[in-house]
């Protein structure tokens, strides 16, 4: 008798898994299993290009910004809020700190610090509102998108390029990834490499994993998102963790935003358009739930890599850029909403049963 | 002595009644506005007859621009408000949805030539088509906001991030160019006419929404919907047909801006059409009162809301304000009203006027 109940336990006992793996779990394996299923695909179909080490690292490259931007997004939104000011933020420290630097031949480190305390100050103000004058998140971070884009007119009208020795050092300093590499077309080995803001992400990506697993502040911020009423009667202090997840945003978005400028080296009005959408949309994809208790910031990292590949996949395929790019994004994202909201309501009705 | 008291209580009642009313925070915004331009520069006001290159009578001046701009955003604010009300989220997409419904509406009148000499199709054709179109696009983000319950600012950034690709999808990433005067009449002038044809369409669209809210349940079932969903359903309402539907309608509005929009200068330019105008919207619909969370809502508020928002941006382009740098302005203006509007800090506000009255009463 026992016997045989111990068979059908251990033939059920995927199906139980997949029944007792949490949400944040499953979406985040939906969210790794098309990463890879994608990149492959890439290596298959678009041939040698996607075999090279540099090519991935390059994705890295180009997107370290956005990671950090979409690591502070998947904060809010576990708490369940929004916040669209972090494209708005980036083009603003990008241009203070490109016009400090040139025009004022500034100092790189104290750059840096406007960099962080321009994200601070968004990050505080933008916090005080939503938190605790109770004012609807997107309608406050529409205003401060507003208000960056308007400023960094202000501050600077024309785009230019930034002329600082230092900080073009620091721009083309690049750190070469050990036993990774490939043979260019003269024959030479040649190694592969990130630049100094792929690391920045990193650390960005490391900490806040830490912070959400093991610390009663990413404990509140789940609780928070996932139950209001229920948060507040476990005693957790409701508006300041609000306050705090907008900003750890702003701080994040700051420091996204100098890792920007190190990789563009330039200042514009026009810079990160639309990264606030792009940032959603990665940590959609990276399965935070818009409604708030569910996320994880591994899958918001693999949520960027993703996106960027598209991107690569498409300009590689020879298509038109600049319109096909929108066009898959958005299938993507669709499909990732799509997904969610299935998921989720299977989830209920076994839930419900 | 008793008259006296009465009087002044009914005096500060009927005070606190015009405060009270939606239509009060729009209208005084409006009111500072009109103040500080006369203060600053009487000239705003002047309003000057003149022929245009056609050799029509115009009326041209900042209040006419403000009227003109004012009616693209004033028909918008009539879907975005239903939208508002109905989901409790906002529609981002408009912007591109305007992008696609002109670049429809070209397509149809050029065919496949994009400079032809003769329209292909007649414009009611090409309009009708359009608000096909357009419709259906808001159909999309209807069904997945009701249907598979995504939040509204999201499901719409699909299209937002989509919509312009899919807007030079349609042409063939050309610009087509239409030569035919009589197209340049709905986002201009008509000839013998002094003044701006959008504001014109906008009284329309603004009659047959005025006529619908009185003559139907819409405006019950909205709210009812908004309020509370659940509850709506159990009394017998369809809460995802009334979200759909009102999606629906703004992408009939959505095609009327997009046919003013593209009337105005008998061409397209995917990047930069309509940029922005979602932001305006919701602004217009914020600055009307209305709770951007859903429920009840006031139609002539956000329309007046709307006018209000041109006004303003017509106020920072006369003084010279660069046209990427407005949204810092607008910004602070948002913001204060947002602060002055939030529950908590009414509530500060009002206990801290009783608290006044008790003393005086002391």
């Amino acid at each position: 008798m026992s016997k045989s109940n111990k068979t059908a336990a251990s033939g059920n006992s995927l199906m139980n898994r997949m029944k007792n793996i949490s949400d944040t779990n499953l979406l985040l394996t939906i969210t790794i299993v098309v990463f890879f299923v994608m990149y492959i695909g890439a290596i298959v179909f678009q041939g040698a290009g996607f075999l090279k080490p540099q090519t991935f690292f390059n994705i890295l490259n180009a997107n370290a910004a956005l990671i950090i931007l979409s690591c502070g997004l998947s904060l809010v939104m576990i708490t369940g809020s929004i916040d669209i000011s972090v494209g708005g933020i980036t083009a603003l420290v990008s241009m203070c700190c490109a016009v400090y630097l040139d025009y004022k031949g500034g100092n790189l480190v104290v750059s840096m610090l406007i960099a962080v305390a321009i994200g601070l100050a968004f990050g505080l103000f933008q916090g005080f509102l939503i938190a605790y004058l109770d004012i609807q998140p997107f309608i406050v971070t529409l205003a401060g998108m507003f208000f960056a884009r308007g400023m960094t007119t202000i501050v600077n009208t024309k785009p230019f390029n930034v002329e600082n020795e230092a900080f073009n050092t620091l721009k083309m300093t690049r750190i070469v990834v050990p036993g990774m590499g490939s043979v260019n077309k003269l024959g030479k080995y040649v190694n592969a490499y990130v630049e100094i803001g792929v690391i920045v992400a990193l650390i960005v990506v490391i900490a806040l994993f830490c912070v959400l697993r093991w610390t009663k502040l990413g404990r509140s911020f789940y609780a928070l998102g996932g139950n209001k009423q229920s948060a507040l009667m476990l005693g957790i202090n409701v508006k300041r963790t609000k306050f705090i997840a907008h900003l750890l945003c702003g701080i994040l978005a700051g420091i996204g935003g100098f890792v920007y400028f190190l990789h563009v080296g330039s200042g514009s009005a026009s810079h990160a358009t639309g990264a606030e959408m792009d940032a959603i949309a990665s940590s959609i994809i990276g399965g935070t739930m818009l409604t708030g208790g569910v996320g994880n910031i591994i899958g918001t990292f693999f949520g960027v890599l993703s996106l960027s590949t598209i991107q690569n996949i498409v300009s590689s395929a020879g298509l038109d850029q600049a319109w096909w790019t929108g066009i898959t994004r958005a299938v993507m994202l669709c499909l990732f909403l799509v997904i969610q909201s299935v998921v989720m309501t299977m989830r209920k009705k076994k839930k419900a049963e | 002595m008793q008259t006296n008291e009465a009087k002044k209580s009914s005096a500060s009642s009927f005070f606190m009644k015009i405060v009270k009313n939606q239509c009060f925070i729009p209208l005084a915004t409006l009111l500072l506005l009109a103040v500080f331009n006369l203060i600053a520069d009487p000239s705003f006001f002047k309003i000057s007859l003149g022929y245009n290159s056609a050799g029509n009578p115009v009326l041209s001046g900042f209040l006419i621009t403000i009227l003109d701009s004012g009616s693209e955003l004033a028909i918008l604010a009539i879907g975005m408000t239903l939208v508002t009300a109905a989901t409790g989220g906002q529609d981002i997409s408009v912007g591109a949805a305007i992008a696609i419904s002109g670049s429809v509406l070209l397509r149809v009148l050029c065919g496949t030539n994009s400079r032809p000499e003769t329209l292909q199709a007649p414009i009611i054709v090409a309009f009708l088509v359009s608000c096909v179109v357009a419709m259906l696009f808001g159909a999309f983000n209807g069904v997945l906001v009701a249907y598979f319950k995504i939040q509204p600012m999201i499901a719409t950034l699909i299209l937002y991030t989509a919509g312009r690709s899919i807007a030079a999808w349609i042409n063939n990433n050309e610009l087509p160019v239409i030569s035919e005067p009589s197209f340049t009449y709905f986002g201009e002038f008509i000839p013998g006419i002094p003044i701006p044809t959008p504001f014109f369409i906008a009284v329309a669209c603004m009659i047959i929404i005025g006529i619908v809210l009185k003559v139907t349940n819409l405006k019950l079932f909205t709210q009812a919907v908004g309020i509370n969903e659940s509850s709506s359903r159990l009394n017998g309402l369809n809460p995802a047909f009334i979200k759909v539907l009102s999606f629906v309608i703004l992408g009939l509005c959505v095609a009327v801006v997009g046919l003013i929009k593209v009337s105005r200068i008998s061409t397209i330019n995917y990047s930069v059409i309509a940029k922005d105008i979602e932001m305006d919207a919701i602004l217009a619909v914020a600055l009307g009162g209305n709770a951007l969370s859903g429920g009840k809502f006031n139609m002539a508020a956000s329309i007046i809301g709307a006018y209000v928002i041109q006004f303003l941006t017509t106020t920072l382009y006369k003084f010279n304000v660069q046209s990427d740098a407005l949204p810092a302005y607008k910004a602070i203006v948002v913001i204060l009203l947002v602060v002055i509007s939030a529950p908590t800090v009414r509530e500060a506000f009002s206990s801290m006027t009783k608290k006044l009255k008790v003393k005086e009463v002391a």
